[in-house]
C-alpha cells in the first residue's frame, strides 16, 4: 500500500479543496488525451438547460439564476436521472470562479457524522456571503451545502442537521440528494422543497444516446439501440454506460448489435427465462435443482431473473388469476430476500416449488 | 514449489482456456486505453480472479507481478483501530473491504479515497490511472456501497475500480449503473476435463479421461476445486487409476453425516448433538450459506413432493434471516427443529397410514 502511493503524489487535503481538484484533474487529463474521459462524465450536463426531462427543478432552477431566492431543495430519484448533475451544473453557473468558496459538497465517501454536520458545516456557513463576485457580476448572497447520497447519513446525524439548517438559514442554503426519500426523516423533508426525478422517457434517451453515437462515431443498429433504451429503465448513466462498454469491448467502426448490448446489460437471455417455467411444469424436483445449479454456474443474476419472470408471469395467457398472483406474491418474497442477502439458490429453489405447487391447481 | 493451481495460472488475455470471445472483447477494450470501471461476477472457482490478473497485465505489463503485501492500521471514527490487508502492485491495489466486517465503510472511506485521489506520477507510466480490485463486493454494507458511489464518478479519471462478486443481486442498482457488467460463467464439463489433460501434460503425467471426468463432476463448475481434486489425486495415488477415489473435502463429509443423523432421530437430545457438530462447521470457516445449501440437500432426499416444497420454504425462510441478525447459528438451528417437527409429524402420519 505505502509503496503503491509513493508512485504517486498525494494531493491536498479533503473536502472543499477536492471540487478544485476533481477539475484541475480531470481538466489536465482531457487536454493530453481527450478520449479518456468517460462519455458519462463527458456528456454530463454542464448548464441547467442541458438536463433533459426534469422540468419542474429546471424551471426553479432558472428562476434563481434569474435572481430569484432559492429554498432548501431536496431531490429524490432513481439512479442516473441527473440529480447530481443538475445541482452542480447550477451551482457552477450561479458562482462560476468562486464556486470552490461557495459550495461544500459532502457525499457519502466522506465521514458524515453528527460531529462532521455540526462542525464543518458551521464553520463553511460561518461567515455571510456578498452578492457580487469578483469580476463584479452579481451572484445570490448566500453558500449552498450539498448534501449528496444523503438516504445513507444515519437519522442521528439527520437530526443534527435539523438544526443547523434553520440556524444558518439566513447565509446558506442547503441541496439534499437521495435515491430514497424514505429515508431522510419528516422533519428534514418538511423543511424542503421537495423534487422528484422521474425516470427518462424512451425517446429522451434514444436522441441523447444518438447524439452520442454521432459524435463518437459509434455505429449502432436498430435493434441495439432498441434493447439499450428498454434494459436501462429509464436511466440514462446505465444507457450510456452500456454504449461505452459495447463499443470498447467490440472495437472501433464494429457494429453493435442487441445480444452485445443483453450480455453487457445483465440481461438473462429468453430461453433461461422461459426455462424457468418450462421445467416447473415437470412437476419434478430433481430437475428443478438441476436447472438451478446450471443457472447459478453459468452466473446469471438470479435477481434479474427474478425480475424478468414477473414480467412474463404478468402477461402470460394459460394462467389463472389466481396462479399469477400466488407466484407473484412469491416473486416479491424473493427478490426482497435476496435485496437483503439471502441466499440465490436456496431462493429459486423456493421459488420454483411454489411454482410447482401452484400450477399443479 | 507451488500448488498445480497457481503454477498453471494463465498470466495473458490470449491464454485463458475458455471463454474465449470474452477474453479478446476485454482484450480489445484494453487497447483502446480506456475501460469503465468493471463488476466481475461468476460463482466460485469460475476464474474471476485469474481473468482480472490477466487484464491487468495487459494494461501494465509483468509490473504487475511484482506484488507486495501489506498491512494497514486504520482508525474508525469511533476510535476503534481496524487491520486490513492489502496487496498490491506499482500499479495496482487489491484489498477485501469485509474483512474490516461492518466498518467496511470506513476502509472504502479511508483508503480506497486516498488511493483514488492519489495521481499516477511517473509520466512515462503506460496509463493515466491506477486500478484498485475490491474483492467480494457482495458482502459490502449498503453503507460501504454508498460510499463508493461519488467515489467512483469524481476520481474516474485518475482510478478504475474493479469489483469481484459471486452475484450481483447484492450489489446496489446505483453502483450497478456506475460499472461495465463481466459475467464469468464457470467451464463447463470438457473445458474442465481439457484443463485438466493439459495440466497433466505439462507435469508429464498420463491421466485416464474416466478418472478425468469423476473430476470434472464433482467439481461441480469449479475449476479451482478439480485441480485440487487432481493434485490429491496425484499424491494418494499414481499411476491414476480410472476408478481411484475422489476425496471430498472432510467438511462435506462431516455435514453430509450431520444431515444423515438429522433424518434418523428427531428429538431435543439429538438436537443438541446436532448444534455441536453444526459450531464445529462453523470454527472451521464454513459460511451459514454453504452449511444450509449441504443440509438442504440431504434432507429433501427421502420426502415426497409436497415435503420437500414444505422444507424448501423454511429453508429459504431461515437463511433469509440469518443476513438480519447476527447470530447464524441460531437460524440454523430453527431451521433443523423445524425439519424435525415436520418430518416427524410426516412420518407418524405414514406409519398410522399403514395400520
Ligand atoms: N436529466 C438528464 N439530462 C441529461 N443527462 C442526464 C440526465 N440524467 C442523467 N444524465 C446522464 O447520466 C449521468 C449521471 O447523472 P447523475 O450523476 O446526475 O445521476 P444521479 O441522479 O445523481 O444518480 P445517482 O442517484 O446514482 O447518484 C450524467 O453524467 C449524464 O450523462
Ligand atoms: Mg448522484
Amino acid at each position: 500500500m505505502q509503496a503503491f502511493l509513493k508512485t504517486g503524489k498525494l494531493s491536498g487535503g479533503q473536502g472543499s479543496s477536492s471540487t478544485t481538484k476533481e477539475k484541475s484533474c480531470s481538466s489536465g487529463v482531457s487536454k493530453k488525451k481527450p478520449s479518456l474521459t468517460p462519455w458519462v462524465e463527458k456528456y454530463r450536463p454542464q448548464t441547467v438547460n442541458d438536463v433533459v426531462e426534469q422540468n419542474d427543478v429546471v424551471q426553479v432552477m432558472r428562476q434563481c439564476l434569474n435572481g430569484a431566492d432559492l429554498p432548501n431543495l431536496l431531490f429524490y430519484g432513481p439512479p442516473g436521472t441527473g440529480k447530481t448533475s443538475t445541482i452542480l451544473a447550477a451551482a457552477r453557473q450561479l458562482f462560476g470562479d468562486i464556486y470552490k468558496d461557495r459550495i461544500l459538497e459532502l457525499n457519502a465517501s466522506d465521514e458524515r457524522g453528527i460531529q462532521v454536520i455540526r462542525e464543518k458545516v458551521k464553520s463553511f456557513a460561518q461567515f455571510s456571503a456578498s452578492s457580487i463576485r469578483p469580476d463584479g457580476r452579481p451572484c445570490p448572497p448566500f453558500k449552498i451545502v450539498i448534501l449528496d447520497e444523503a438516504d445513507s447519513m444515519t437519522p442521528a446525524a439527520q437530526a443534527a442537521l435539523r438544526r443547523t439548517m434553520e440556524r444558518e438559514s439566513r447565509t446558506t442554503r442547503f441541496c439534499l440528494v437521495c435515491n430514497y426519500v424514505s429515508r431522510i426523516i419528516p422533519p428534514i423533508t418538511s423543511r424542503c422543497s421537495k423534487f422528484r426525478f422521474k425516470p427518462l422517457g424512451s425517446e429522451l434517451i434514444r436522441e441523447r444516446l444518438q447524439l452520442i453515437c454521432s459524435e463518437e462515431k459509434v455505429s449502432c443498429g436498430e435493434d441495439a439501440m432498441k434493447c439499450l433504451v428498454e434494459t436501462s429503465g429509464g436511466d440514462l448513466r446505465r444507457a450510456i454506460t452500456c454504449l461505452q462498454s459495447c463499443s470498447r469491448l467490440k472495437g472501433p467502426g464494429i457494429e453493435i448489435h442487441a445480444d452485445d448490448v443483453q450480455e453487457v446489460a445483465g440481461v438473462v437471455p429468453v430461453q433461461w427465462v422461459n426455462g424457468m417455467l418450462e421445467v416447473c411444469h415437470h412437476n419434478n424436483y430433481e430437475m428443478l435443482t438441476e436447472f438451478v445449479d446450471r443457472l447459478m454456474q453459468e452466473g446469471y443474476c438470479v435477481a434479474q431473473l427474478v425480475e424478468q419472470l414477473h414480467e412474463v408471469i404478468v402477461f402470460d395467457n394459460n394462467m389463472t388469476d389466481q396462479q399469477k398472483s400466488l407466484i407473484c406474491d412469491k416473486l416479491g418474497v424473493c427478490s426482497f430476500r435476496m435485496q437483503d442477502g439471502g441466499n440465490e439458490y436456496i431462493g429459486l429453489l423456493d421459488l420454483g416449488c411454489t411454482i410447482i405447487r401452484t400450477m399443479k391447481t | 514449489m507451488s500448488l498445480w493451481v497457481d503454477k498453471y495460472r494463465p498470466n495473458s488475455l490470449t491464454k485463458l482456456d475458455y471463454h474465449k470471445a470474452q477474453a479478446l472483447h476485454l482484450k480489445n477494450m484494453v487497447q483502446q486505453g480506456d475501460f469503465p470501471h468493471l463488476l466481475v461476477y461468476g460463482p466460485s472457482g469460475a476464474g474471476k480472479k485469474t481473468r482480472i490478473f490477466c487484464l491487468l497485465r495487459e494494461l501494465y505489463g509483468p509490473g504487475v507481478e511484482r506484488l507486495r503485501l501489506e498491512h494497514m492500521n486504520i482508525q474508525t471514527p469511533s476510535n476503534k483501530k481496524i487491520d486490513i490487508t492489502t496487496v498490491s502492485s506499482n500499479y495496482h491495489l487489491e484489498v477485501n473491504p469485509s474483512d474490516a466486517g461492518f466498518h467496511d465503510r470506513v476502509v472504502i472511506q479511508e483508503l480506497i479515497k486516498t488511493v483514488a485521489q492519489t495521481h499516477q506520477l511517473d509520466p512515462s507510466g503506460q496509463r493515466e490511472f491506477k486500478v484498485v480490485v475490491i474483492c467480494e463486493a457482495d458482502c459490502l454494507t449498503k453503507d460501504a456501497q454508498h460510499a463508493l458511489r461519488r467515489t467512483m464518478e469524481k476520481y474516474v479519471a485518475t482510478c478504475r475500480i474493479i469489483l469481484v462478486a459471486n452475484t450481483i443481486s447484492r450489489v446496489i442498482p446505483a453502483i450497478r449503473s456506475r460499472c461495465l457488467g463481466v459475467r464469468v460463467g464457470a467451464p463447463n464439463k470438457e473445458e474442465i476435463i481439457n484443463i485438466l489433460q493439459s495440466v497433466c501434460r505439462k507435469e508429464g503425467l498420463s491421466l485416464p479421461n474416466e478418472l478425468a471426468e469423476r473430476i470434472a463432476v464433482q467439481s461441480n463448475g469449479n475449476l479451482r476445486r478439480a485441480i485440487l481434486f487432481l493434485e490429491t489425486c496425484k499424491v494418494q495415488q499414481y499411476p491414476f487409476q480410472p476408478d481411484q477415489k475422489v476425496a471430498s473435502h472432510d467438511w462435506e463429509i462431516y455435514l453430509k453425516d450431520t444431515a444423515k443423523m438429522i433424518v434418523l432421530e428427531q428429538s431435543p437430545q439429538k438436537l443438541l448433538q446436532i448444534r455441536s457438530r453444526l459450531y464445529e462447521l462453523m470454527i472451521h470457516g464454513i459460511p451459514s450459506e454453504i452449511i444450509f445449501k449441504g443440509l438442504l440437500q440431504e434432507l429433501v432426499k427421502n420426502c415426497d413432493m409436497q415435503l420437500k416444497t414444505q422444507i424448501v420454504e423454511k429453508a429459504a425462510f431461515f437463511e433469509h434471516r440469518i443476513h438480519l441478525g447476527s447470530k447464524p447459528i441460531i437460524h440454523l438451528e430453527a431451521f433443523v427443529a423445524s425439519f424435525m417437527a415436520i418430518y416427524k409429524k410426516f412420518m407418524e402420519a405414514t406409519v398410522a397410514d399403514l395400520f
